[in-house]
């Protein structure tokens, strides 16, 4: 009881989405528990969240540094319509793809990550612009290019191997796309608690004065942020062009607010300098449970979704407000 | 005299002017027809709705808050109220509309100011979780689709014209509805609000030191509170303008406006950090970013093209103004040692 | 005697289980000038908020003008004509000085609209009882700190202040500031105007208070006239301790210098400053707030990179164009302001202690070496005895003392050759101002070289092997140990 209580105190963000995670199954278990509980629904489950998990994960090292990345969206769906521009231009849109032109899509992915990225990390570092704003403004910009390159159109005919097998899953049961949003967050875990831009992140977000003074290289910190959030919002546009298999300019619009959502909730400070990983990814499962167990309901109109998840973080907020007030002012 | 013109300077606003006109005279030399009275009508229109929500985004932002729960709840407040009066096949004028949209906004309002104001919760995620909840129950618990008819009394506001232009070459006519009216009234009477009432300073006060500011003897809880009621009674007006101006509802399509209303105020030298910036500069600042998205035809783009260009304008502009500001906190160090 | 204006008695109060006051007591006559001293956490600023209202005392009495007071609010300590100025002023750094000065009143007056007339009038009146120039249309973050007090005080004055409280006035002022601030303390006291003057500077206390009261671990331990205090008893009084004066003479000089600078210049700020450090010894550069000192540290440290000239390390000439370029050099550098550019306050000791080594601490590849890392930890906190319970607390938890030492201790964890201090002992107390210059010593004698950049004469005096003095952006003087007094180095420095 004592080592709960202590484990407990310690990650009080992470245990209180747990014991709401735990209340919610329950309630799935006495309403709709044939609907809820199979196999093929928590397998649907899996294969959707990454998309906007991946996107959470870079927010939230954005977030520990007191910045945010409001440019994940438009990196999703750049990535996404180039990957669909390079297979059209290379195999035509009627061809197939072998599967060794795979990586190519990844690289490209990757490539157009660092370039968004060190576009953001250089107006936040070297320009001093405030990140909201610069990341508002390269997401203008990237949406904008997109809506021009497609058209503003949906795109729908291009070679379908990739999509095929990525909305798939490894030996049948594992989907894939819950394969590469595993290997990122593993990744990232291992950045954050294993090697020393963890502690320089989370102390860089506590004061980025000090940092400097400190001698940190606060500009390579902010470029390796936003690259890799950057990259994370590119893999995640590939898992989104894997689930629809089409490309626009304005899917996921809802994702810069739910990413951002899932990163508060998991007890990420919006201030900076507080983060970690397991909080942002129960949040993210959090989140997928509830929507996934509203859709079950029949009667209930999928657009409640938003409103439950607005209400659980304004739940979370109170909870963290009761639980902070000094007990002598 | 030479105080004040230094003084000017060192704002923001007249660079902000400045943009508009370079901007206004390449429109023109390439079309010849930015300086035209139906262009600059058209433009005024267009600033009807993105600038009433600019001054409720510039009040939560000069007290050092935020909110982007705006467009949520303009919607929310104008899908109701339109819907309500559709129901009850209302035919009188516009107060009615007004009226309710009011007392909606207000109750929305007053969720954000509990929670920011008497909780002190952050601004910004508060208003995300809020906008998620005002989009639940508007699509969720109100059903909203699009209606395609809207009461005849918002139609008549939405239609009838306060000032008509014609433009000689083209022969097109352009109509400044009288919403433009509640756009001004709403201007004058904030500024009033924020120049010569104690509840006004007391909202700069806030932003420039919260502690001091409940030290000096405002109450400023109630200040927060009071504050976010305001935003979101002018969101609802704005929502409502939106309707009548559009001849129809969409309960969505304002959704996601946050952002560019929020990049707009501070390029008009508005601090994201509270406390600094004119309504004037937030007028201007949203104003060039209409200007952008308005004249992409005139120039001879494809409005496909709008949405870059209004990108680079903020990635530019707020790269503009914060390389200035990190200058002019260099130079203000350096008088102050003068001074010494 | 005369009925004192405020007799506070026997005072206690206690947070949770932490007796912040056990018994303390403070009298003052009506337009004295009284100085309230004491180490950081020994009960000054606690006995401050009783007065003005803010904390609710568990024991003892308090009289104001011979009334016995029960309970006091903050409205009632300002009816009173208590006023408190603290250290940050309380202003709106986004409004005007008339404003400023205006808006209590205004307030207070629970009127609903601003006359800016009246606000005008008032700001007028208030600035001309100090006589104090300045444009009354100037936002407030535009002045400097001097200025900014006077607004304060100004606006204190507006309240028929009968008592002025002012918490640590001169801690960011020049000397000369320092002067006009007690020109206008005493034409205060010639209004009758009492002022209780918080500080633990020695020399201040001497120059401008008749009486005195020194606190030390929530217990009065000392209160009389000043006259009657000396350096010894007041450095007693405030630790408990009593201290050997010494002076510092460098026992290991080596040969060649670590560190040179020749004609180094920050345009605005400093002009072809050159000198050079050996290593073992401790250099002094002294000069006034605005003469450029803070810069040149900055300059050596790559914060503020120098325009021309040049820094040479080992005989060859280096380029510092940032802080990751003096730490490669084995430079660092302990800043002014220790709370917002030394230390990460609300993380953990720990990671204070090894940032800036943090690169050091791997096992290649930037792969974290955990175990390095708290053997690290450890041996610091060992090395420079800082008092804690656990390294993973946040550094807040721990006296101003203590702070400064992870502050050394993050620089000496890097292996430095030369180590530039400025301000090292700036809001510390005298004991644990007296260890870190201990600490200085012993790490000179063991071959660093080290730069003090201070105002306190008698830290860089009782410190230093060699002083240089900064007037203007310029060396204007050099003093060895043998030669120095107080007065050569403020005849330089004016």
């Amino acid at each position: 009881m004592e080592k709960m209580k202590q484990l407990y105190g310690k990650n009080r963000e992470v245990s209180r989405l747990i014991i709401i995670i735990v209340l919610w199954l329950i309630f799935m278990m006495l309403t709709q528990a044939k609907k809820f509980y199979t196999g093929a629904n928590f397998l649907t489950m899996a294969g959707q969240f990454p998309e906007y998990g991946l996107m959470a994960l870079g927010v939230m090292l954005c977030m520990i540094t007191g910045g945010i990345d409001l440019s994940v969206v438009g990196t999703a769906n750049m990535a996404s319509i180039l990957a669909v521009f390079l297979l059209n231009g290379v195999f035509g849109t009627e061809g197939s793809m072998p599967m060794a032109f795979m990586p190519m899509i990844f690289l490209m992915a990757v490539a157009l990550g660092i370039v968004v990225g060190s576009l953001n990390a250089l107006l936040i570092s070297r320009i001093k612009v405030p990140p909201i704003l610069a990341t508002l403004g390269v997401n203008q910009t990237l949406t904008g290019l997109c809506i021009v390159m497609t058209g503003g159109a949906a795109i729908s005919s291009f070679p379908k191997e990739f999509s095929d097998t990525f909305s798939g899953a490894l030996f049948g049961i594992l989907p894939w796309r819950l394969v590469v949003f595993l290997v990122a967050a593993v990744i990232i875990w291992f950045m954050l608690e294993r090697t020393t831009y963890g502690t320089k992140l989370r102390l860089y977000g506590t004061n980025p004065h000090v940092a400097e003074f400190s001698g940190i290289n606060t500009n390579r910190l902010l470029f390796k942020t936003y690259i890799s959030s950057a990259v994370c919002a590119a893999l995640g546009g590939l898992m989104m062009l894997a689930t629809y298999s089409s490309v626009r300019a304005d899917y996921g619009t809802n994702y810069t607010m739910q990413s951002i959502l899932i990163v508060v909730l998991g007890g990420v400070s919006p201030n900076g300098g507080k983060g970690k990983l397991s909080g942002v990814v129960t949040a993210i499962v959090l989140l997928k449970l509830i929507e996934s167990g509203i859709n079950r309901f029949r009667s209930v109109s999928t657009y409640y979704v938003t409103l439950i998840w607005g209400a659980v973080l304004l739940l979370a907020l109170v909870l963290d407000y009761m639980g902070e007030r000094p007990r002598k002012a | 005299m030479d105080k004040k013109v230094k003084r000017l300077l060192h704002s923001n606003e007249p660079y902000i002017f400045l943009i508009i006109l370079v901007f206004g005279i390449a429109v023109q030399i390439k079309s010849g027809q930015f300086f035209t009275g139906n262009n600059i009508v058209d433009l005024l229109s267009a600033l009807i709705v993105p600038g009433l929500f600019a001054i409720g985004e510039f009040l939560a932002l000069i007290a050092g808050g935020i909110d982007v729960s705006f467009p949520a709840l303009a919607s929310l407040a104008a899908y109701a109220t339109t819907k309500l009066l559709l129901d009850m096949d209302y035919e009188g004028n516009v107060v009615a509309a007004f009226a309710i949209a009011i007392l909606i906004g207000a109750v929305f309002g007053a969720v954000n100011g509990f929670f920011i104001g008497y909780l002190n919760l952050n601004a910004m995620i508060v208003t995300l979780g809020t906008s998620s909840i005002f989009q639940g129950i508007m699509q969720g618990t109100l059903r909203a689709q699009q209606l395609s008819a809207i009461p005849p009394g918002m139609k008549n506001f939405g239609t009838t014209a306060f000032i008509v232009a014609q433009n000689r070459q083209s022969g097109i006519t352009s109509v400044l509805p009288y919403t433009f009216l509640i756009l001004g009234a709403v201007f004058l009477i904030i500024a009033f609000m924020l120049r010569y009432t104690i509840f006004g300073r007391g909202i700069y006060a806030l932003g420039g030191n919260p502690i001091s500011a409940h030290a000096a003897g405002f109450h400023v809880k109630r200040t927060k509170f009071l504050m976010y009621i305001i935003i979101g009674v002018i969101a609802s007006m704005s929502g409502i303008c939106r309707v009548c101006m559009m001849q129809q509802m969409h309960p969505t399509n304002m959704l996601g406006m946050e952002m560019n209303i929020i990049a707009g105020v501070v390029l008009g030298g508005v601090a994201l950090t509270g406390g600094a910036g004119t309504m004037i500069g937030c007028m201007l600042g949203t104003f060039l970013i209409v200007m952008v998205q308005n004249s992409m035809i005139l120039l001879g783009i494809p409005t496909t093209w709008s949405n870059v260009f209004v990108g680079l304008v903020i990635v530019a502009g707020v790269a503009i103004s914060a390389y200035q500001s990190n200058r002019s906190a260099k130079q203000a160090g350096r008088h102050a040692k003068e001074a010494a | 005697m005369a009925q004192s204006l405020l007799k506070a008695e026997h005072i206690k109060i206690s947070f949770g289980n932490v007796h912040a006051l056990t018994d303390v007591s403070l009298e003052i006559q009506p337009g004295e000038i009284h100085c309230l001293a004491g180490e950081n956490g020994c009960g000054k600023s606690t006995l401050i908020k009783i007065i003005s209202g803010v904390y609710q005392r568990d024991g003892g009495t308090i009289e104001f003008d011979g009334k016995q007071l029960d309970k006091i609010t903050p409205i009632d300590s300002i009816n009173l004509g208590i006023q408190v100025i603290y250290q940050d002023f309380s202003l709106f750094p986004n409004l005007t000085v008339a404003e400023n000065l205006a808006l209590n009143t205004e307030v207070a007056s629970k009127k609903q609209l601003v006359s800016w007339k009246n606000v005008r009038k008032i700001a007028e009146e208030a600035v001309s009882r100090i006589h104090f120039d300045v444009d009354l249309d100037r936002k407030v973050e535009s002045l400097t700190v001097a200025q900014k007090q006077m607004v304060a005080i100004s606006r204190a004055l507006m309240f028929n202040a009968r008592l002025i409280i002012m918490d640590e006035p001169t801690t960011a002022l020049t000397k000369k500031e320092v002067d006009a601030l007690f020109q206008i303390i005493l034409q205060l006291k010639q209004q009758g105007i009492a002022i209780l003057f918080i500080s633990h500077k020695l020399n201040e206390v001497f120059e401008i208070s008749e009486r005195f009261t020194i606190f030390r671990n929530g217990e009065l331990v000392a209160t009389g006239n000043t006259k009657e205090l000396d350096d010894k008893k007041f450095t007693f009084y405030m630790t408990g301790r009593e201290f050997a004066d010494s002076k510092f003479t460098p026992k290991k000089l080596s040969d060649a210098p670590v560190m040179e600078l020749k004609d180094l210049t920050l345009n605005g700020s400093f002009e072809q400053v050159s000198f050079s450090l050996r290593g073992g010894e401790i250099l002094g550069i002294t000069g006034l707030l605005d003469s450029g000192r803070t810069e040149l540290a900055l300059s050596m440290f790559g914060i503020r990179p120098a325009d021309s000239g040049q820094i040479i390390r080992g005989g060859k000439p280096v380029r510092i164009g940032n802080p990751r370029d003096a730490i490669e050099n084995r430079i660092g550098l302990v800043p002014e302001d220790r709370l917002s550019e030394g230390l990460f306050l609300q993380r953990s000791i720990g990671d204070n202690i090894i940032i800036s080594e943090i690169d050091r601490l791997t096992k290649g590849k930037g792969i974290y070496d955990l175990e390095k890392r708290d053997r690290e930890i450890e041996r610091w906190v060992k090395e420079l005895e800082i008092k804690t319970g656990n390294p993973d607390n946040p550094v807040t938890t721990l006296s101003g003392g203590n702070q400064q030492r992870i502050v050394l201790a993050k620089w000496l964890a890097c292996n430095l050759d030369v180590l530039i201090l400025n301000g090292p002992t700036v809001g510390v107390d005298i004991g644990s101002k007296h260890d870190i210059h201990t600490i200085l010593q012993k790490l000179a004698n063991e071959g660093l070289g080290v730069i003090i950049i201070s105002d306190d004469l008698p830290e860089v005096i009782g410190n230093c092997s060699r002083v240089l003095v900064i007037k203007s952006g310029r060396i204007v003087a050099e003093y060895s140990s043998e030669e120095v007094d107080e007065k050569k180095i403020i005849d330089a420095m004016m």
